[in-house]
């Protein structure tokens, strides 16, 4: 190839996103020796799998992985991590890009201890966006226990408030810096990954099932969240409106996906996680009853059909074909029923139940956003990876909606074309 | 290295608050090491203190503050040694003042009372200045001449497409294909699934571009009709021997001996020199695995691709499909290869197929698709179906599926084929298929059409599915002294698979990497993918073993295992034990080091009875200086003397868990002590010998779940370890120590709330057993 190598080429790689796609690809990358920039827009590393109690099938905790790769970070000076970064801007050619990242304030700076001082002092509460609003934290706050980095964070809701002097106060290492500004950084890079992810689909927005109107309907994801040891229940599976240990649950498959007027398109990974979530419930509650509404099944492979086949065997899991219609909520129990029809015979079902989990879907993170690089979308949302072109490229969900062993793989070689970029620029 | 020590404690996040600073400097004072406190070690200010002494000198540093989990690079130094004693979230953070109060002034030296909290402290300074006296920097282990030549297994999608990755990224690579030409099952398909945006259409097949892409690379090299006959060395310099296919060489690898064969008539184990003769005879004609091939090709690093065969069915075990007996029930790989030829047409008479019944499972009561599917059977049924329709406008095509699966943006795809009025989409169960004069019948029962419904067709198609080669053949031959093919393939369903959801490319074989097909059902476009990665992890390693580094999960690392062999007795545990098959032993039983297989667990030192094996900066010597440094108090120091228990924890999850312990502000058990260790299968049992010869009253391991599901990053140590601390059981049993004494918990990382109650409970048990009987001797 006869190429104008004249520019000054970066060698490094700029990955946008800190979830287990980006964080698989930076480090990937690195680790054959390259410079890797590593952007989150959270405080924190992990992304949507930092929030998930167990992975299926193996029924795992996702922190074990990520203490792995944060090891691998800590061990490799060619990874730098911006957190509270965002891309606004990508301009350039493959091999020779400049971007402008946009820095938010923490509040908190590399004095941090850890120690916690400054949340002791808060007295004021902030919704727990991490708990998906379920419960509240401190207006200073460390995002969860094995976060990384290891830092605290004084929410932009404190600031100008007593409280943010009551933390700056506290810190005895001179950590909480209420002045900390926006600003601006320019990298040089070769090439881009963007691995933004998904958003739980707004269950709000599908009308007939009820979520937001009804408080014993919740989300998988905030079913993720309950289980979760640091959870908002400290792991406890308890219905909203009473803190009752539910005795039956339901799950609506395709809340939300394979659904033109929401998502058209499958998400991968709801059916596996009912499945998944199933043996949470029949963990913590041996007597439950689970019912589960589907359309398909989508458990593919053999290691997801003998999960599936293992959940089958559970004769207090009962499933049911059948897309769920309605739901409507008993005004004194507070319990609710779902109304489906049984897709082969036709006879329309009646359950009721304590609590029901909806299993809304991945919505690209992108969608709908103002794309700050020469990147191409689909009419959902997804970005479309264009090797001819190369020097940018998508990895994970912001590719499409795949489990978290596709991602890393699809992460793993978004590396390599990267590299490639490099080499050949 | 001539080592100037420095210690170092600090006094922030409340750790001067709860301890006696000026004492804990006093334990290394005694020793003859300068100590030195601050009152926020980590800051600018305290960071510099630490660097004028480097600059004067000082190389070995004690820092007894947080853990090292944070302030990973605050407080690491180019060429010094640094060990981080975690004051912080292993002592005071986890053993609150309020618990374990500190003595008044009448209480102290009185013989009776003791300070829990200090002596935790000092015992955990104690045994990081052991440590580092017996630790030293690591030095990189180099190969003598490295390839970056990448070797292909395979030749279809993947390979194609994982030598093109390779090569495009600088790489010289070369396919070996054992067919006469490239492509595979590529080639025998009429269209393609989709491939990308918008995901709802078929395309035209890839792989006439992917072909001459490939032969045209200046960077690959092809090789057809050629299969491996044997994969000798370690990345970085595997010596690769090829051949035609059926042909038989010297250089064809040996197999193990099976087990029975190790044995003599009455049962007992043969010794090495009469089992290797034994291993000879059964691998006559064939040299030894330490025999290199002269002729053999240099190679870094190697990715297998060589994917799949269609299933082939047990006698009868399709028979109520009539598959076998009726010439038009074919499987779908059939029936492409009748697509991809012209229209198509029935195999019995050559007749126009205008009504075809696609089966997607196998049914019997179950809605498990057929063996080895995936989610590629549904997509290839539908794909399959269209043709049906684009041949001939009037024709019918029926799937009969239990779960439609098209998952992800291939649903789009799903959906389009749904707007086709004659393609029939039903979940239903097949349950016949018989000959009715010149066609077929087919009954299905529980559709979405009917209850029990009969289809005439001029052709059944069942979705089977597609069979790792890798079931029938190791493939890669390696010549390994653990045998020819990756381990434990079993557990993935004969796939060349990895167990890990967060690592997918990591398996128990260093710098192979298994890809597409080969390592679960997949489509094109994901097998592409795959290939990708397996590219990038393959070129990853031999940048790793020329940097002298190991790969992923101790990635960087530059230790390795150092054999003391004077002292080798042969007896092959650490060669059947590495969990990487790292070891090939020789006719005696001496183990041959592979180090750049190695990826430094540990495991083989924790096998060794001799102790020979050790690795720079962890070894037998360091771990057991630092349970020796623990002090055991007796009834000679006090009226009641407390209980120390030694625990020994895997650092990958169980150090972190009790680091969110301390964060969490939960206490536990004052009288045990820590010692992070590589993974447990590095745990050797003479440490906890040591421990309770000392005097010390338990010992326990926490560390990884094990089983089928196994999260221990290196795949066998914790199972290996909860082998040997069976055994142990015994042998304290000889000794008249309660079994009780020794014990593993596996825990999970986010087991962290469960941590103090299982530390407590074995105290208890301990407490309960009464103190080790060998105190104070």
């Amino acid at each position: 190839m006869t190429q104008d190598k004249a520019a000054p080429a970066s060698q490094s790689i700029m990955v946008v996103g800190g979830g287990i796609s980006g964080l698989t690809s930076a480090l990937e990358a690195a680790e054959v020796g390259y410079e890797v920039f590593l952007i989150e827009k959270n405080p924190y590393l992990g992304g949507r799998v930092a929030q998930l109690n167990q992975y299926f099938p193996k029924l795992c905790p996702p922190t074990c992985g990520l203490e792995i790769n944060f090891r691998r970070i800590k061990d490799n000076p060619k990874i730098h991590v911006l957190s509270m970064a965002e891309v606004i801007s990508v301009k350039g050619t493959p091999g020779d890009y400049a971007a402008r990242v946009k820095l938010m304030p923490r509040y908190v700076n590399e004095n941090c201890t850890c120690c916690g001082a400054c949340a002791e002092a808060c007295e004021a509460e902030i919704s727990d966006e991490f708990n998906f609003g379920m419960g509240t934290t401190k207006g200073a706050y460390l995002p969860f226990e094995m976060a990384f980095p290891a830092r605290y964070v004084i929410s932009s809701q404190i600031i100008g408030t007593e409280d943010a002097k009551r933390c700056r106060e506290a810190c005895k290492y001179d950590a909480v810096d209420l002045d900390m500004e926006e600003r601006q950084i320019t990298l040089k890079i070769g090439a881009v990954i963007w691995a933004t992810g998904w958003e739980p689909y707004d269950a709000s927005r599908i009308d007939n099932l009820g979520f937001g109107l009804y408080p014993n309907i919740i989300t998988n994801m905030m079913m993720e969240r309950m289980a979760a040891p640091n959870g908002p229940t400290r792991g406890r599976i308890l219905r909203p409106s009473d803190d009752k240990e539910p005795a039956s649950i339901a799950f609506v498959q395709c809340a939300g996906s394979r659904d033109e007027n929401h998502l058209p398109y499958c998400s991968y990974i709801c059916c596996m996680a009912s499945l998944k979530q199933a043996t949470y419930v029949r963990e913590r509650y041996p007597e439950a009853r689970i019912y589960i509404f589907y359309i398909d099944l989508r458990a593919p492979g053999y290691r997801y059909e003998k999960f599936y086949k293992k959940i089958k065997e559970d004769e207090n899991v009962f499933f049911i074909k059948g897309k769920v219609a309605e739901v409507s909520e008993d005004v004194e129990t507070k319990n609710i029923t779902v109304v489906a029809e049984n897709a082969v015979s036709g006879e329309k079902i009646h359950q009721t139940v304590d609590m029901v989990v909806l299993a809304t879907g991945m919505q690209p993170t992108a969608a709908g956003m103002d794309l700050p690089a020469d990147l191409k979308l689909s009419a959902e949302g997804f970005f479309i990876n264009d090797f001819e072109k190369g020097g940018v490229f998508a990895a994970g969900c912001a590719n499409k909606p795949a489990d978290v062993v596709s991602c890393n793989q699809n992460a793993t070689g978004m590396a390599l074309k990267a590299i490639q970029t490099l080499v050949r620029a | 290295m001539d080592k100037k020590y420095g210690v170092y404690i600090c006094t922030g996040c409340g750790i001067g608050d709860a301890l006696d600073a000026q004492a804990l400097c006093g334990v290394a004072e005694e020793k003859g090491l300068p100590a030195k406190t601050h009152a926020f070690l980590c800051s600018k200010d305290g960071v510099e203190l630490l660097k004028k002494d480097i600059a004067a000198g000082t190389n070995t540093l004690v820092i007894g503050a947080c853990s090292r989990r944070v302030n990973y690079d605050t407080f690491s130094f180019e060429g010094c040694i640094v060990d981080r004693v975690n004051l912080r979230e292993q002592v005071v953070w986890s053993h609150p003042r309020s618990e374990f109060p500190a003595l008044t002034d009448e209480q102290k030296d009185d013989g009776v009372h003791f300070d829990r909290l200090q002596m935790l402290a000092e015992d955990y300074l104690k045994m990081g200045l052991a440590r580092v006296e017996k630790v030293d920097l690591p030095q990189p282990f180099k190969v003598e001449s490295l390839s970056r030549k990448i070797l292909v297994i395979g030749g279809g999608m993947t390979g194609m497409s994982a030598a093109l990755d390779a090569a495009n990224a600088g790489y010289p690579v070369t396919i070996v294909e054992k067919e006469d030409v490239l492509g595979g099952h590529a080639r025998q398909w009429r269209a393609q699934l989709p491939l990308g945006d918008p995901y709802d259409r078929l395309a035209p097949p890839l792989v006439d571009a992917k072909i001459k892409a490939v032969m045209s690379h200046p960077n690959i090299v092809v090789k057809t009709e050629t299969v491996v006959a044997r994969i000798a060395g370690e990345p970085g310099e595997f010596v690769v021997t090829l051949k035609k296919p059926g042909e038989k060489i010297e250089f064809d690898v040996p197999y193990p001996l099976p087990d029975e064969m190790k044995l003599d008539e009455k049962g007992n184990e043969l010794d090495a020199e009469a089992q290797h003769k034994k291993y000879m005879e059964y691998n006559e004609g064939k040299t030894d695995i330490l025999t290199f091939d002269p002729n053999g090709e240099l190679f870094g690093a190697v990715i297998l691709a060589a994917g799949w065969r269609p299933y082939e069915p047990d006698e009868g075990e399709f028979e109520r499909f009539g598959f076998g007996k009726l010439p038009d029930v074919v499987s779908n790989v059939q029936f492409e290869e009748i697509a991809k030829k012209g229209k198509i047409v029935r195999p019995s008479d050559g007749r126009e197929a205008k009504s075809v019944v696609f089966v997607q499972s196998p049914g019997g009561g179950d809605d498990a698709d057929f063996a080895y599917a995936g989610a590629v059977t549904s997509l290839v049924s539908l794909k399959q179906a269209k043709y049906v329709r684009s041949d001939f406008p009037e024709a019918k095509a029926y799937v009969f599926y239990q779960h439609m699966r098209t998952p992800g943006l291939s649903e789009n795809f799903y959906k389009r084929i749904q707007q086709d009025p004659g393609i029939f989409l039903s979940k239903g169960e097949v349950v016949s298929v018989s000959q009715n004069g010149g066609g077929l019948v087919v009954e299905a029962d529980n559709t979405l059409l009917g209850e029990k419904i009969r289809v005439h067709a001029d052709m059944v198609v069942l979705a089977t599915g597609m069979v790792p080669v890798t079931k029938d053949d190791p493939v890669i031959n390696l010549a390994y002294r653990q045998g020819p093919g990756f381990r434990d393939n079993a557990l993935f369903d004969d796939y060349a698979d990895s167990n890990f959801i967060c690592f997918p490319y990591e398996t128990q074989r260093t710098g192979i990497y298994a890809a597409g097909g080969i390592r679960r059902a997949m489509t094109v476009e994901e097998s592409m993918e795959d290939a990708a990665g397996a590219a990038l992890k393959a070129i990853q390693c031999l940048e790793s073993v020329n940097r002298g580094v190991s790969v992923h999960p101790r990635s960087g690392d530059m230790t390795f295992p150092d054999f003391f062999f004077q002292r080798c007795v042969q007896c092959k545990r650490c060669t059947e034990e590495c969990p990487f098959g790292a070891l090939d032993d020789d006719e005696r039983g001496t183990p041959k080091p592979n180090p750049t297989r190695c990826r430094r667990c540990g495991t083989c030192m924790g096998a060794c009875p001799e102790r020979i094996i050790g690795f720079a900066d962890y070894n037998i010597d360091s771990i057991g200086s630092m349970v020796k440094a623990v002090g055991v108090p007796s009834e000679d120091d006090y009226e009641e003397p407390p209980l120390r228990i030694l625990g020994l924890v895997c650092e990958n999850d169980a150090y972190p868990a009790l680091d969110m312990v301390g964060l969490n502000r939960q206490s536990y058990s004052a009288e045990v002590r820590f010692i992070p260790v590589r993974c447990l299968g590095s745990v050797n049992v003479i440490w906890i010998k040591d421990a309770l010869s000392q005097g010390m009253d338990g010992v326990f391991l926490l560390g990884c779940k094990h089983g089928d599901d196994y999260q221990c990053h290196f795949v066998k140590g914790s199972e290996l370890a909860d082998t040997r601390m069976r055994k142990i059981g015994e042998a304290l049993s000889s000794l008249a120590l309660e079994e009780e004494r020794v014990a593993q918990f596996q825990v999970a990382i986010d087991d962290y709330d469960k941590l103090p109650k299982i530390i407590n409970d074995f105290v208890e048990v301990i407490e309960g057993l009464g103190p080790n009987p060998f105190k104070g001797f």
